[in-house]
C-alpha cells in the first residue's frame, strides 16, 4: 500500500487501536476518533495505515473522515474554540461573539493561531442553551457571553500561558 | 442536611463546578452536612443552583449561587437557621415555573443523583423492568404503549406501539435496538439533560422496549457534543450490568440484552434513522431510501427499531402507572406531556415539561415568564430546520401535533426559540438555510443544490441587493425541494422560508423594494447617525470607528460619513450619551 512521505507519524500507536477493533466491522468512525484522540488531528500517513489494516480504501477513510465534521485533516491548536451558532446563540448575538473573537485572535472559522495556542470552530449547538451565547474552549463551557467576556477569557487563557 | 448542587451541563457552565468545591471545604467538618450532586432540573436562568434537603424533603433552593456564598450556607447548615441564606433564596414566582409543569419524562432531573443506581432504585427505579420481566408477555408491553398513546419524541410523532410491532414481527435476526441520541436540532436539549441527570431511565426504558420487540443488543447514538452525557451514560451502564438490569439473563429471567454506546462524529443528518444507521456502520451518514423500513431491514439490514431518548424516558413510567393515565393527558390527537426546550429572548429559559394541549401563550408567557427586557414578542421557532416561526396571533394554537403542522410549523423534538421585535425573520430564513446547505448530506440533487440556491437568494435579500421576483423564485425552489429530495432534512428544509413568507412576508418586501429591514437587524440595511443636540463631542465614537468614518472635533458635535461606514455598530456600542441611532 502507498504510503505518503509528508508527514511521519509513529504508526505503533494507531496499531494498537486497530488491534483492538481487528473483527469488529463498522468500527471505522470509532477508530479514527481514537485516532484523533492520540494524534490531536488525522495525518495522512494514519489514515493509509487505517485504510490498509481494516481493508477500506484510502477514498473511503478520507471519504468518512471528511464527511463528519469532528474530524480534522490539520494539527490544531493547545485550546480548542468552540463558539455556538446554534438557532438560540444565534438570536442573542453569537455573531458579535464571533466577530470579536476574530479581531482578537485574527482567525476565523477552522483557523489557528500563528503560536499555536488558539483554534476557532463553529459549531451547531453545545446544547447549553439557555445560556446562550455558549462556547467551549477545550472541555469548559462557557455561558451568558458578551463580545467583552468572551475576550476576557481567552486574554485570561493568554496569559496565562505567556506567564508559563 | 443534604447539600445538593446541580451539575448538569448548564449548571456547570454558570460555575456550579467552583460552587461545589468551595463547598466541599466550607462544609467539612459539619457532621449533619452531606455534598452531593443532581442532573439538570430545567431552571436553567436561575443556575447555579444549590438544594438543601432534610431528608427527602426539599427545605430550601438556592440560586445564583458563587463560590463566595458557601460560608453561608455551611452556617446555615450547621446552626439550622435557613434563614442565614434569604439573600440567594429562589424567588416565588420563579417556583412557579416548576409547580406549573406536569413531570414525566423528567420525573427524576435534577432530583436524584445521576451517577448512583442506587437513588434512582429508591424512586421506583427499574420496578417497570421487573413487573414486564416478571407478569408480561411482549405482546402485552406493546398493548400497554399502545393504550397510552404515545408517540415518538424525536420528531415526527409515529405512535410508538405500531414501530414495536413492526419490529417485534420482523422476520429473521438479530434483532437491534437502537436509542436516537444525537439531538440535532440547535436549541434543543432536552435528551442531553435526560441522559445526564436520569440515564437509568433512559437505560430501564430501553430494555423494556428490547424486551418487547425481541433485541438482543442495545446501542446509543449519542451526539458528539456531549461528553458529559456519554460519560454519565456510561457509568450508569456499569452499574445497571453490575446489578443485572441488563446483560446476560436480566433480573434473572431468560431475557437478555446487552448496552453500548456509539459516540456520533458531528453530522446533522446523522439524527435522521437511516443516516444513523449508515454512520453505526462505519459509512458516511447518507439515508437511505424508504422503504425498506428499519423495521424490517436497519443495522446491517436486520429488523432494527429505533426512538428517541424521549420516548424512552416516557415508558417505565408507563408501565408502571398504565397506559390509560398517560392517554388521560393530552388531546385527542395528541397524548401525555411533552418537553421543551426554551430559549431565546425569553425571561426563564429551561426545560418545560406539560401536557399536550396546552396553548404556545401558556408555555412561553405563564411559564415562561415573557420577553426579556419587555420587548414586544414577534415569533416562536419550533422544530428547528424542518420546523418554522410562528407568530403573534397564533400564540394560542394549542401543543398537538396536527394543529402545530397546521401553522406550518411542527412540534420537532421540542426546540422552542423565541424571538422579539428585533430578530430579522428573512435572517432567520437565512440562517436556518445556511445550515441546512451546509448539512445536507450531498445524496440527492434537489436538496444539496435547492438548499444551496435558496441560500443565495436569502443572502442577497438581507445583504440589501434583493431583486423583484426573488419571492416567487424562493416559493418555486421550496416547492421543488419539498418534492424532490429524498429524506426529511431536503424534504422539510424549505420550512423556515414557507412560514417566515407565510407570516412575515412584509419584511421580505421591505428588504427587497425598500432596501430596510424592519427590525433593524440586517447590517447591510442599516444606517447610522448622530443626533448633534444629544452628542457632547467626546470623541469616543471617532476613536473606536475602525473605517474612518466619524468626523468632528473635541467638543462639537461629530457626523458620520454614510459611504465610508462599514455598519460594524461600534460607535453605537461606544456613546455614553445616546447620541448614536441607527435606523
Ligand atoms: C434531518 C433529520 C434529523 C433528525 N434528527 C433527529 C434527532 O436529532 N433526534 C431524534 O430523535 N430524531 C431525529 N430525527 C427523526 C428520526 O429520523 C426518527 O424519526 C426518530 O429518531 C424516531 O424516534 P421516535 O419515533 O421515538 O421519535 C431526524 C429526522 C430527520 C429527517
Ligand atoms: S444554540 Fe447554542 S448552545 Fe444550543
Amino acid at each position: 500500500m502507498n504510503t505518503c512521505s509528508c508527514s511521519k507519524s509513529d504508526l505503533t500507536l494507531v496499531d494498537k487501536v486497530l488491534e483492538e477493533y481487528a473483527g469488529t466491522p463498522g468500527s471505522l468512525i470509532a477508530i479514527l476518533q481514537k485516532a484523533q484522540a492520540i494524534y490531536g488531528y488525522l495525518p495522512a500517513d494514519v489514515i493509509y495505515r487505517i485504510a490498509e489494516k481494516t481493508g477500506n480504501s484510502p477514498a473511503k477513510v478520507m471519504g468518512v473522515a471528511t464527511f463528519y465534521t469532528q474530524f480534522r485533516l490539520e494539527p490544531v491548536g493547545k485550546y480548542m474554540l468552540m463558539l455556538c451558532q446554534g438557532t438560540a446563540c444565534h438570536v442573542n448575538g453569537s455573531e458579535r461573539i464571533a466577530a470579536a473573537i476574530q479581531e482578537e485572535l485574527g482567525i476565523g472559522d477552522g483557523g489557528t493561531t500563528e503560536d499555536g495556542l488558539f483554534s476557532v470552530k463553529h459549531v451547531a449547538c453545545l446544547g447549553c442553551c439557555s445560556l446562550s451565547p455558549v462556547m467551549m474552549i477545550n472541555e469548559d463551557t462557557y455561558g451568558s457571553l458578551t463580545p467583552d467576556k468572551a475576550l476576557s477569557i481567552i486574554r485570561e487563557i493568554r496569559a496565562k500561558e505567556v506567564q508559563g | 442536611m443534604r447539600v445538593i448542587v446541580g451539575e448538569g451541563s448548564c449548571g456547570l457552565a454558570a460555575g456550579a463546578g467552583k460552587v461545589y468545591e468551595a463547598l466541599q471545604t466550607k462544609l467539612e467538618g459539619i457532621e449533619s452536612a452531606s455534598l452531593g450532586i443532581t442532573g439538570c432540573v430545567g431552571m436553567c436562568w436561575l443556575e447555579p443552583i444549590v438544594d438543601l434537603y432534610n431528608g427527602k424533603m426539599l427545605a430550601k433552593r438556592l440560586v445564583h449561587v458563587a463560590p463566595e456564598d458557601a460560608d453561608d450556607i455551611a452556617a446555615a447548615v450547621q446552626s439550622g437557621d435557613l434563614s442565614l441564606v434569604d439573600r440567594i433564596t429562589i424567588r416565588k414566582e420563579d417556583e412557579d415555573f416548576l409547580r406549573k409543569q406536569t413531570r414525566i419524562a423528567l420525573r427524576h432531573c435534577g432530583v436524584i443523583d445521576p451517577a448512583d443506581i442506587n437513588d434512582y432504585m429508591a424512586d421506583d427505579g427499574y420496578q417497570a423492568l421487573e413487573k414486564v420481566l416478571g407478569t408480561m408477555t411482549p405482546e402485552e408491553v406493546i398493548e400497554e404503549i399502545k393504550v397510552s398513546g404515545l408517540a415518538g419524541r424525536g420528531g415526527a410523532g409515529f405512535p410508538t406501539w405500531f414501530k414495536w410491532k413492526a419490529a417485534r414481527n420482523a422476520a429473521g435476526g438479530p434483532k437491534y435496538l437502537i436509542c436516537n441520541a444525537d439531538e440535532g436540532d440547535p436549541g434543543a436539549f432536552m435528551d442531553r439533560a435526560v441522559i445526564e441527570s436520569d440515564p437509568h431511565s433512559l437505560i430501564e426504558g430501553m430494555m423494556i422496549a428490547a424486551y418487547a420487540i425481541g433485541a438482543a443488543e442495545a446501542i446509543v447514538y449519542v451526539r458528539a457534543e456531549y461528553p458529559l452525557a456519554i460519560v454519565r451514560l456510561e457509568n450508569a451502564i456499569k452499574q445497571a450490568r453490575e446489578a443485572g438490569k441488563l446483560g446476560k439473563n436480566i433480573l434473572g429471567s431468560d431475557f437478555s440484552c446487552d448496552m453500548r454506546i456509539k459516540a456520533g462524529a458531528g453530522a446533522f443528518v446523522c439524527g435522521e434513522e437511516t443516516a444513523l444507521i449508515e454512520s453505526l456502520e462505519g459509512n458516511r451518514g447518507m439515508p437511505r431510501l424508504k422503504p425498506p423500513f428499519p423495521a424490517n431491514s436497519g443495522y446491517w439490514h436486520k429488523p432494527s427499531n429505533i426512538n428517541n431518548v424521549e420516548t424512552f424516558a416516557n415508558v417505565a413510567w408507563i408501565i408502571l402507572n398504565g397506559g390509560d393515565k398517560f392517554a388521560a393527558m393530552g388531546t385527542e390527537d395528541s397524548k401525555g406531556t411533552k418537553v421543551f426546550a426554551l430559549t431565546g429572548k425569553i425571561k426563564r429559559g429551561g426545560l418545560v415539561e406539560i401536557p399536550m394541549g396546552k396553548t404556545l401563550r401558556e408555555v412561553i408567557f405563564d411559564i415562561g415568564g415573557g420577553i426579556r427586557d419587555d420587548k414586544e414578542f414577534k415569533a416562536v421557532q419550533m422544530g428547528g430546520p424542518s420546523g418554522g416561526c410562528i407568530p403573534a396571533s397564533l400564540l394560542d394554537t394549542p401543543i398537538d401535533y396536527k394543529k402545530l403542522s397546521a401553522t406550518g410549523a411542527i412540534m420537532g423534538s421540542g426546540g422552542m426559540v423565541v424571538m422579539d421585535e428585533n430578530t430579522c425573520m428573512v435572517g432567520m430564513a437565512k440562517f436556518f438555510l445556511d445550515f441546512t446547505a451546509k448539512e445536507s448530506c450531498g445524496k440527492c440533487v434537489h436538496c444539496r443544490i435547492g438548499t444551496k440556491r435558496m441560500q443565495e437568494i436569502l443572502t442577497r435579500i438581507t445583504e440589501g441587493e434583493g431583486r423583484e421576483g426573488d419571492i416567487e423564485l424562493l416559493e418555486e425552489l421550496c416547492a421543488a425541494v419539498k418534492d424532490g429530495a429524498l429524506c426529511g432534512l431536503g424534504q422539510t428544509a424549505p420550512n423556515p422560508v414557507l412560514t417566515t413568507l407565510r407570516y412575515f412576508r412584509d419584511e421580505y418586501e421591505a428588504h427587497i423594494n425598500e432596501k430596510k429591514c424592519p427590525a433593524g437587524s440586517c447590517a447591510a440595511l442599516l444606517t447610522y447617525s448622530i443626533d448633534p443636540s444629544k452628542c457632547v463631542g467626546c470623541t469616543m465614537c471617532a476613536r473606536k470607528c475602525p473605517a474612518g468614518a466619524i468626523a468632528g472635533t473635541v467638543r462639537n458635535p461629530h457626523s458620520i460619513d454614510p459611504e465610508k461606514c462599514i455598519r460594524c455598530g461600534q460607535c453605537l456600542a461606544a456613546c455614553r450619551f445616546g447620541a448614536v441611532s441607527v435606523g
